[in-house]
C-alpha cells in the first residue's frame, strides 16, 4: 500500500520590507569571511576617523594667528591660514577693494551654465543671453565704462579657474559640432581633415598644448600682433577640448536613426535643414550628459595652466603661500581647502550628469 | 495589372547627380585649400618672426653637449652627453612611471571595481567612497599633495626610518637595501607614480563595474544552477563577458594615464616634457622641443593602441 501522501507546510511569507536586523544579517554578517571584513573595515575606520576629527576639529586651530599654528603643528590643522589668505586663494591678485566684481561676474557665469544645460530653457533667449553675459562678464572683471581697468595677469582663482572652464567650452562646442559632422561627411578630402585632427589633439597631453600655446604661439603671428597670454591659454584649451567634444558629438549623431534623415530627404529637407532641424536637436540632447563629464574633467585640467604662469586656483594657492615665510609651512591645509572646493563642484556636477542620464533612459524607455 | 518598369534615369537627374558630384568636389578642394593656406600662413609668417629675432632652428642642436645634470634616470647619463640623449633619458622616465602607473592602476582599480559587487556593505561602501574622492580632484593637485607629503613626513636624511631591516625610508626616498647605490625610489618618482595610479584607479574601477554589471544575471544564475562555486562563476562565467566590455575604454584610461605622466614636470620629476622644456629654455628652441613632445606622445599612443587593440581581439567574442 502506498504511504499516505502529505502536505509539506506553506513556507511564511517573505518580510514585506526587511528589517534593521535582516539587513545587517544579510549586509554585514552573511559569512564568516563577510563578518571578519566588518569588523576589520569598522575598526580602520574608526581610527581614521579619529585620527582626521582630532587632527582637523578638536586640536586645529582656527584664528588667523602664525605663532599659535606653529605650536600646534603636527597635532592639530591651521584654518587660520584659510582665514588669513582666503581671498588670496581664491581671487588671486585681483585689487581687494574691487572684490565684488569678479565674484559677482563668476556667479552670473555659472548662472547661465546651469540655465544652459536645462533642455527646457533652449530657445533663442539662451543664444542672446550667452553674448550678453560673456560681455558682462569681460566688462566686470576687465573694466572699463565707469570700472578701473584691472589687467588680465590680475585675474586668478576661482574666478580664473570658472572662466577658463567655461569660455573653452563655449567656444569648442561650435567647433566641435563642425568637426563631428565634418568626420561623418561623404567628402573623403573633409572627412580625413577632421579625422586626422582629432586623432593628432587626442593623442598629445593638455601640457604640450599649453606650452605651444605660450611658446610658440607668438611666433605664428604678424610680429607686435601676439595677444595677450589669457587668450593664447583660451584657444589652445578651445582646440585641445574641441577634439574630445567632436567625438562627443559623434557619438550622439550617430544614435540618431537613418530613418529621420531619410524621413526628412523624403519630405524635401536639403542636407543642411536635415542636419538642422532633424538630426542635430535629437543628437544634441543625447549627448547633454557626457558633455557635463567633459566640462568636469575640462574644470580639473585648468588646474595645467599654472605649470604657464597663470594662477587660477591652484597656482593662486602657491602664489599666496609660497612668498610668506610665517604661513608658507601649512601649505597641506591650503590644498586640502582647495582640493574641497574642487570636489564641492565636480561631484555636484557628476550627480547633476548622472539625473540627466537616468531622465533621458526613461523617456528613450517610453 | 502588372507594374510598369521604372524608365531610365532621365537626361535632368543625369545632370543632376553630376552637379552634386562636381560641388562634393569644388566643396573639398575649397576645404583642401583653407587648411593648406593656413599651413602656409603659419609656417612664413613662424619663419619671419625667427629671422627677426634671431632665433636659430633645426634638430641640430640635439648633438651639442646638454650641460644640465638629470636627477634619475634607469640610463646612464651626464651633464657633458648631448641633448639627444638627455631626451632619450626622459622618455626611459616617462616609459618608467607611465609602466607601473599601468600596472598599479590596473590591480587596484580592479579589486575596487569588483569591490562594488560585495556582499559586504562597508566594502562596497569604501569602494564607492574612494572612486569619488579620488576622481573629482584634479591629477595636479593629488600629485602637488603627495609629494608634500613625501618630503615633508618622510624622516631626515641621517636619521632614516627602516622597515624589515632592509626598506630604508629618509627624504632621499625609499631605498631597497642598506647600501650606498641600493635602488632607489625618489620622492618625486613616488608622487607622480601614486598621482597617477590612485587617481587612474577610481576610473578603472568604474570601467571594471560597469563591465560586470552589464552582464546579464541570467548568466550568473545559470553557472550557478549548474552547481560551479561562486568564485569560479566569476572567473569562468562573469569575467570573460565582462571583459568584452571593460577593454576598449581600459585602454582609452592607460591612454590618459601615459598623457598625464607629463604632469611630472610640476614635481620636477625628470621626464620627457620637463627635460624638453629645459632643453628649451637653454636653447630657445621652442618650436623644435615641443614637436618632439608631441611626435613622441603619438608615438606612445599610437604603440599603446596596437598592443591593446591585439588584447581586445583576444578577449571579443570568437565567431565560427
Amino acid at each position: 500500500m502506498a504511504a499516505p501522501m502529505s502536505f509539506i507546510d506553506a513556507r511564511p511569507p517573505p518580510a514585506r520590507r526587511p528589517d534593521a536586523r535582516s539587513w545587517l544579517r544579510e549586509n554585514l554578517f552573511s559569512s564568516a569571511g563577510s563578518t571578519l571584513a566588518t569588523l576589520l573595515f569598522a575598526a580602520l575606520l574608526a581610527w581614521a576617523a579619529a585620527v582626521v576629527l582630532g587632527w582637523a576639529v578638536v586640536h586645529a586651530v582656527w584664528v588667523a594667528d602664525a605663532d599659535e599654528c606653529q605650536a600646534a603643528r603636527g597635532i592639530g590643522a591651521c584654518w587660520g591660514v584659510i582665514a588669513e589668505k582666503g581671498r588670496l586663494i581664491l581671487l588671486g591678485r585681483y585689487p581687494a577693494d574691487e572684490s565684488w566684481r569678479p565674484v559677482t561676474a563668476t556667479v552670473l557665469l555659472l548662472g547661465l551654465v546651469v540655465a544652459s544645460c536645462n533642455r527646457r530653457l533652449w530657445n533663442s533667449w539662451l543664444a542672446l543671453l550667452w553674448p550678453a553675459v560673456s560681455a558682462l562678464y569681460l566688462w566686470l572683471m576687465g573694466g572699463g565704462a565707469g570700472l578701473s581697468r584691472v589687467a588680465t595677469d590680475l585675474w586668478g582663482g576661482l574666478p580664473l579657474t570658472v572662466m577658463l572652464t567655461v569660455a573653452s567650452l563655449a567656444l569648442a562646442f561650435p567647433l566641435a559640432i563642425v568637426i563631428a559632422l565634418g568626420r561623418r561627411s561623404t567628402m573623403p578630402a573633409v572627412r580625413t581633415l577632421c579625422i586626422a585632427y582629432v586623432e593628432l589633439v587626442r593623442g598629445v597631453p593638455l601640457i604640450s598644448v599649453l606650452f605651444m600655446a605660450s611658446f610658440m604661439f607668438p611666433l605664428f603671428v604678424p610680429p607686435g600682433h601676439s595677444p595677450d597670454v589669457l587668450v593664447r591659454v583660451v584657444i589652445g584649451i578651445t582646440l585641445f577640448a574641441a577634439a574630445y567634444m567632436a567625438e562627443i558629438v559623434r557619438g550622439g549623431l550617430q544614435s540618431v536613426p537613418r530613418g529621420q534623415v531619410e524621413a526628412a530627404a523624403s519630405i524635401g529637407l536639403t542636407w543642411w535643414q536635415a542636419q538642422r532641424k532633424i538630426v542635430l536637436p535629437q543628437a544634441l540632447a543625447a549627448v547633454v550628459p557626457p558633455i557635463v563629464n567633459n566640462f568636469i574633467s575640462l574644470f580639473k585640467d585648468t588646474s595645467l595652466v599654472t605649470i604657464v604662469s597663470l594662477y587660477e586656483l591652484t597656482g593662486a594657492l602657491s602664489l599666496a603661500l609660497d612668498s610668506d615665510p610665517n604661513w608658507r609651512p601649512f601649505k597641506a591645509e591650503g590644498y586640502l581647502f582647495i582640493a574641497a572646493i574642487y570636489f564641492v563642484f565636480c561631484f555636484a556636477m557628476s550627480r547633476y550628469s548622472l539625473r540627466l542620464e537616468q531622465r533621458l533612459a526613461r523617456s528613450h524607455g517610453r | 495589372m502588372a507594374i510598369a518598369p521604372r524608365p531610365a534615369p532621365s537626361r535632368r537627374a543625369k545632370a543632376a547627380s553630376a552637379r552634386a558630384r562636381r560641388r562634393s568636389a569644388f566643396y573639398q578642394l575649397l576645404a583642401v585649400a583653407a587648411v593648406a593656406l593656413l599651413a602656409w600662413w603659419l609656417a612664413s609668417t613662424t619663419l619671419q618672426n625667427m629671422r627677426l629675432r634671431g632665433i636659430q632652428s633645426g634638430f641640430d642642436f640635439l648633438w651639442a653637449p646638454a650641460g644640465f645634470e638629470i636627477g634619475e634616470g634607469l640610463l646612464p647619463y651626464q651633464s657633458t652627453d648631448a641633448y639627444w640623449r638627455a631626451f632619450l633619458a626622459g622618455l626611459v622616465n616617462t616609459l618608467r612611471v607611465g609602466v607601473s602607473g599601468i600596472v598599479a592602476c590596473t590591480v587596484l582599480g580592479t579589486a575596487l571595481g569588483a569591490g562594488r559587487f560585495s556582499a559586504n556593505a562597508i566594502v562596497r561602501g569604501v569602494c564607492w567612497g574612494y572612486v569619488e574622492l579620488f576622481r573629482n580632484i584634479p591629477l595636479l593637485l593629488q600629485m602637488l599633495t603627495w609629494y608634500l607629503v613625501l618630503t615633508q613626513f618622510l624622516p631626515p636624511i641621517d636619521e632614516p626610518a627602516r622597515i624589515a631591516g632592509w626598506i630604508v625610508m629618509s627624504k632621499n626616498g625609499v631605498a631597497f637595501g642598506a647600501g650606498e647605490d641600493s635602488p632607489t625610489l625618489s620622492p618625486e618618482f613616488l608622487a607622480v607614480l601614486l598621482g597617477l595610479s590612485l587617481y587612474t584607479a577610481a576610473f578603472v574601477a568604474e570601467i571594471v563595474r560597469a563591465g560586470i554589471a552589464a552582464v546579464p544575471r541570467g548568466q550568473m544564475e545559470a553557472a550557478s544552477a549548474l552547481g560551479l562555486p561562486s568564485r569560479r562563476v566569476m572567473r569562468l562565467v562573469v569575467l570573460p563577458q565582462a571583459l568584452r566590455i571593460i577593454v576598449p575604454p581600459l585602454t582609452s584610461q592607460y591612454l590618459n594615464l601615459i598623457k598625464n605622466s607629463s604632469l611630472a614636470v610640476a614635481v620636477g620629476y625628470p621626464d620627457l616634457v620637463s627635460i624638453a622644456n629645459t632643453s628649451l629654455n637653454q636653447t630657445g628652441r621652442a618650436v623644435e622641443c615641443i614637436t618632439i613632445i608631441m611626435a613622441v606622445y603619438l608615438a606612445l599612443s599610437l604603440l599603446i593602441s596596437v598592443l591593446m587593440n591585439r588584447v581586445n581581439r583576444g578577449a571579443a567574442i570568437k565567431e565560427r
